[in-house]
């Protein structure tokens, strides 16, 4: 079976949402939308305080091409267009919609009807993708339409599909696999034409025996669409992990993209968000969210419309633990922590995460005892122990020289240091400022 | 007997040999250096903070002597009568600028800003301050983790432990700068010494609105303009909901730190007003800090 | 909530590995060893071990307490492994004030001068045992023969070890070869030696006990083996009569104890997998040439010390292959 084949670690899984079907979720009183829910330029908002919006009215519009917009997700009135705290832990820019009632835009096909096939163009597609908002739903939140139209001078061979999910606790896309098969297939199939590829692979790991035999079932008539299981181990859903599992080729370092060696990666929420847009004409307006924690009393995978607060997730799975340390959107390996409930569901959001306060706790940090383990954890074959005492030292020189821009930040080495120091926080900010170095340099040159 | 006189004369020849080689080296490879340059260097504070913008001390001192004036040459920890001794050794006349000190410019102590959440990452506020919002509801206050005690050459910063904040030491301040590029959050400033070292300026640089700074931090500045309205210099703008006092144009009037309704306006070193003594008392009966502005 | 969030940024959680747990594997591994020199040596073994690892937690506590003013370390249980390391490299009749200055400066002079765990460049127990090597050379090379649980302590009767033998064959006495132990012997330990080296079963559990609880990689023990054996058995290929079988070379002297226990130090010992090999192959190679050419018998204690300081140099070549590396 294929894995990656540096470093890697194994954390415990504890998938405790894995049979449970997805709930939807109530509407909330009100939702708010960040302006920002993607890499890239903040959308520009289009309505104004007061306006009537319905379901799946655009609120907001890309604000470069690089960006997306966005999408109320409910029925009602603009109330103001202030700031909110979200999962970035930043105050930023959003607006506020109170709800009344729950209308549709006319134009979105609520049925439950499988369309089978479209008669829009590729480039028909990619705008109709650009419309929706759609973003890289693992997490990372890229916009999909710039991923779908790699550089010219690349040819693309293969589509992988990320149904990995190597986070532990979340099981939003295992379910999305079980729930939604027929849909993911001809989002893929939308996906390859626009691509111009006949080769998709859905790289599962072993883990989800019953996604697998599924989807192996459901592509068996299909040319060009393959699964394949893959070995557990964690970061195994990291875009460049992931190739070299499927494919064996290793992305070159940054500024090197996916595309120079022949592949694009997407997520299998994000297939089938491109689904509902191009065959339903429905945008980006809700998402599978894993609500979990050992301490909540009903662990749930609930439907949820964009920019309801967290609060409601968590009070619909039985409400917050008294021991509650943590709050995490995401995952708990490479989660952001949420600073407190009131922080609105938004695109990336692919789990809600609450850790009791003996695990969130971190436990005093030590000396480092050079026992070499990060080095062994870390999957892109990077040395955190240095490059951490490098960020210490704010020697940003020695942190270039030994690849630091090319960590994913997928946090192995933190997780496996006997001295429990914060590999990681040092590692970031010494990203954040040799990323800044070499933006100076790019720019004087 | 032998074995010792044969030992002290074979190391005696060796000794005499070798300093007449370095003899002849030091004359034959001697390096003419500018004197002046070495008599600099002795009155610099050889901390090689990097405020004057080169590389060093000993660049400092070569930069004095082989320029043909001292503008732009300012070596921010040294006094003016140290400066006017370096320009008088390099030859050059000066004007020096106005005398200088970093000022903390935020006031959310443990009292004032209560915390709403515990950060527990690694404790350098450059980390804390990329990764989210802080422990607090203020956005832009201190974070407390003293990345600008580390980085002051001088011992001139310390963390006061019972308000959490930076406290500068304006003796030791050599206003070099270091600590302005340190804080992630840009609430240290360079601000002028005055008379007497008395300083106004809003201690708060908290861009959200009035309610939601007031709600974060009982001393936040809410943008609400009386303050402006009272300078008669001209010298108090408001942006971003958030004031501040011009220190080239203020003349230390404190009408403004009267006026301000959140106590946010911070004047130090004046002696306490008369009719204010009565409520000073009470001020004191708090753990009062160099921080704690002037109430009414 | 009951009480304020954490807001400390990914990963959220650990793999619950710590210091101690490593630490604490290590000690297990190192008590079959115990056992084994108890059974060869008797009381002798219990005596000089428990001396070593008291008088190593009294001084490292003693540091951190009144020199250094710092928390209490010992709890990470290095000091007790330092301990046990430094005692496992002494002949067992060694007298209790020279087990306690050793331990003294192993803690203090090898450890705690350069800022405690994870600083020190060199592994303590050795800087300790070499201490007493270079400061009691005749105590430290008459080793006791094996005597059962019955062996006195202080006077217990010393001999040649098998490694003075491989000497003495090598210089050209080669009728010494008769008095050389059957290889059984020496892989159940009933030869003379220090208290920890003379069983090689016993070291191999506890390598087991290493690499299954994934304390250690095979990557140095492996190739410090490999190494001597291939080193050994070239010059055995070439002249059987100077030189022995290599097989006792791997099984005689500190061979196995340093390859398994002393040179795995994590504090001591290279980052990247490439660099443990390097590192393992100079220890081999050390110690082949001192064991054969140099005035020790044994070579293993300098090899490793040697090759420490070399370990920042072979981190700085030694690096990892990157993801995504194009090969120059």
């Amino acid at each position: 079976m294929n894995t990656f084949k540096i470093g890697g670690v194994h954390p415990e899984p504890c998938k405790l949402t894995a049979d449970r079907k997805t709930e939807i979720l109530p509407v909330p009183k009100q939702a708010v939308f960040p302006l920002s829910q993607h890499i890239g330029a903040p959308a520009v908002p289009c309505v104004q305080k007061g306006d009537q919006v319905l379901v799946g009215t655009r609120i907001a519009e890309p604000g470069g091409y690089m960006s997306a917009s966005i999408h109320s997700s409910v029925s009602g009135k603009v109330a103001k267009i202030d700031t909110v705290v979200d999962a970035s832990g930043q105050r930023k820019p959003a607006i506020f919609i109170d709800v009344e009632g729950d209308e549709w835009e006319p134009s979105i096909d609520r049925s439950d009807k499988l369309v089978l096939q479209s008669t829009k163009s590729r480039e028909e597609i990619i705008e109709c993708i650009k419309n929706a908002g759609i973003v890289g739903m693992g997490g990372a939140c890229f916009p999909t339409h710039v991923k779908l139209c790699p550089p010219k001078d690349f040819s693309i061979d293969t589509l992988i599909i990320n149904a990995v999910e190597c986070e532990p606790y979340l099981t939003a896309d295992h379910r999305l696999l079980l729930e939604q098969a027929d849909q993911i297939i001809i989002g893929i199939k939308v996906i390859l034409k626009v691509l111009g590829v006949d080769r998709a692979v859905i790289g599962i790991e072993e883990n989800k025996p019953d996604a697998i035999a599924l989807m192996r079932s459901k592509t068996s008539m299909v040319s060009g669409i393959e699964v394949m299981p893959l070995k557990m181990k964690y970061p195994q859903g990291s875009e460049k992990q992931l190739i070299e599992a499927v494919t064996g080729r290793q992305v070159p370092p940054p500024p090197a993209l996916p595309a120079s060696v022949g592949c694009v990666v997407q997520n299998v929420g994000t297939v089938f968000a491109i689904y509902e847009a191009v065959m339903k004409n429905k945008p980006l307006i809700d998402r599978i969210v894993t609500v979990t924690g050992k301490g909540l009393s009903n662990p749930c995978n609930l439907k949820v419309r964009m920019g309801t607060p967290v609060s409601d997730l968590i009070e619909y799975a039985g409400g917050m633990p008294e021991d509650t340390g943590k709050l995490i959107s995401g995952g708990p390996m490479m989660g952001r922590p949420l600073l407190d409930d009131t922080a609105p569901v938004c695109k990336g959001t692919s789990g809600v995460l609450l850790l009791p306060e003996a695990e969130a706790a971190r436990k005093e940090e030590r000396n480092c005892i050079r026992c070499a383990k990060c080095v062994q954890a870390c999957p892109m074959g990077l040395e955190p122990y240095l490059l951490a005492t490098a960020s210490e030292q704010s020697d940003w020189e020695c942190a270039e020289e030994n690849w630091i821009m090319s960590c994913i930040e997928c946090g192995c080495c933190q997780s496996t240091c006997p001295s429990r120091r914060p590999l990681l926080d040092w590692v970031r900010l010494a990203k954040n400022r040799v990323g800044g170095i070499i933006r100076a340099r790019n720019a004087k040159n | 007997m032998l074995v010792i006189l044969t030992a002290v004369l074979a190391l005696g020849v060796t000794a005499l040999v070798l300093s007449l080689v370095l003899y002849f080296v030091k004359s034959r490879f001697k390096v003419e250096e500018d004197p002046r340059i070495g008599q600099i260097l002795e009155l610099l504070p050889s901390a090689n903070c990097g405020g004057c913008g080169l590389p060093g001390c000993a660049a400092f001192a070569e930069a004095c002597v082989k320029s043909d004036t001292m503008e732009g040459l300012k070596c921010s920890a040294c006094r003016r009568d140290v400066m006017n001794r370096i320009a008088a050794i390099a030859g050059h006349e000066i004007e020096l600028g106005v005398e200088k000190v970093a000022v903390v410019r935020c006031n959310g102590s443990c009292q004032n800003r209560p915390t709403l959440r515990s950060y527990d990452g690694a404790q350098r506020c450059a980390i804390a301050a990329m990764m989210n919002g802080g422990d607090t509801g203020c956005f832009y206050g201190c974070l407390g983790c003293g990345d600008c005690v580390s980085v002051c050459k001088f011992g001139a910063i310390k963390m006061d432990p019972e308000t959490g904040l930076p406290v500068v030491d304006a003796d030791k301040c050599t206003s070099c700068g270091n600590c302005v590029k340190a804080c992630p959050r840009g609430i240290i400033e360079i601000r002028n010494r005055n008379k007497m070292d008395r300083r106004i300026y809003v201690s708060c640089v908290n861009k959200d609105k009035g309610p939601v700074a007031r709600k974060a931090c009982d001393v936040a500045c809410i943008g609400c303009g009386k303050c402006v309205k009272a300078c008669q210099f001209d010298a108090i703008t408001l942006a971003d909901n958030v004031a501040y006092i011009d220190f080239n144009k203020c003349r230390l009037c404190r009408k403004c730190v009267d006026e301000c309704p959140q106590h946010s306006i911070v004047a130090l070193n004046f002696p306490p007003r008369p009719s204010q003594v009565a409520e000073t008392v009470e001020v004191d009966a708090q753990p009062v800090t160099e921080q704690t502005p002037v109430s009414e | 909530m009951a009480q304020k969030l954490y807001i400390s940024t990914s990963p959220h959680i650990h793999c619950g590995d710590t210091i101690e747990r490593n630490m604490r594997w290590v000690i297990w591994a190192l008590m079959p060893a115990l056992f084994a020199s108890f059974f060869v040596f008797g009381r002798g073994a219990l005596i000089v071990t428990a001396t070593s690892v008291a008088s190593c937690l009294f001084f490292e506590w003693f540091i951190t307490r009144f020199l250094l003013k710092r928390k209490s370390t010992l709890g990470d249980l290095s000091a007790v492994i330092t301990g046990i390391l430094l005692a496992f490299n002494l002949p067992s009749n060694m007298p209790l004030y020279m087990i306690v200055m050793g331990a003294l400066v192993a803690i203090g002079v090898g450890k705690m001068a350069f800022g405690g765990l994870g600083n020190n460049p060199f592994n303590p127990a050795l800087v300790g045992r070499v201490f007493l090597l270079i400061s009691f050379p005749a105590k430290m090379t008459s080793w006791p023969v094996p005597a059962g649980l019955a062996a006195s302590y202080i006077d217990a009767e010393t001999g040649a070890t098998p490694l003075n033998l491989i000497g003495q064959i090598a210089g050209g006495n080669t009728a010494a070869a008769d008095q050389l132990p059957g290889l059984g012997e020496l892989f159940m330990g009933n030869i003379g030696g220090c208290i920890g080296e003379v069983s090689a079963l016993a070291l191999l559990v506890g390598l087991a006990v290493l690499l299954l609880s994934k304390t250690i990689t095979w990557h140095i023990p492996v190739s410090i083996i490999s190494t001597v054996a291939v080193l050994t058995g070239i010059m055995w290929f070439v002249n059987p009569v100077l030189y022995v079988n290599p097989l006792y070379h791997l099984l005689s002297g500190g061979l196995l104890l340093g390859a398994i226990f002393m040179a795995t130090d994590y504090v001591t010992s290279p980052m990247t997998p490439k660099g443990m090999v390097w590192y393992g192959i100079g220890i081999g190679l050390l110690t082949v040439i001192i064991r054969y050419f140099g005035s020790y018998p044994e070579g293993m204690s300098f090899a490793i010390l040697i090759m420490n300081a070399v370990t920042p140099l072979i981190n700085n070549w030694c690096k990892p292959k990157r993801f995504g590396e194009v090969e120059k």
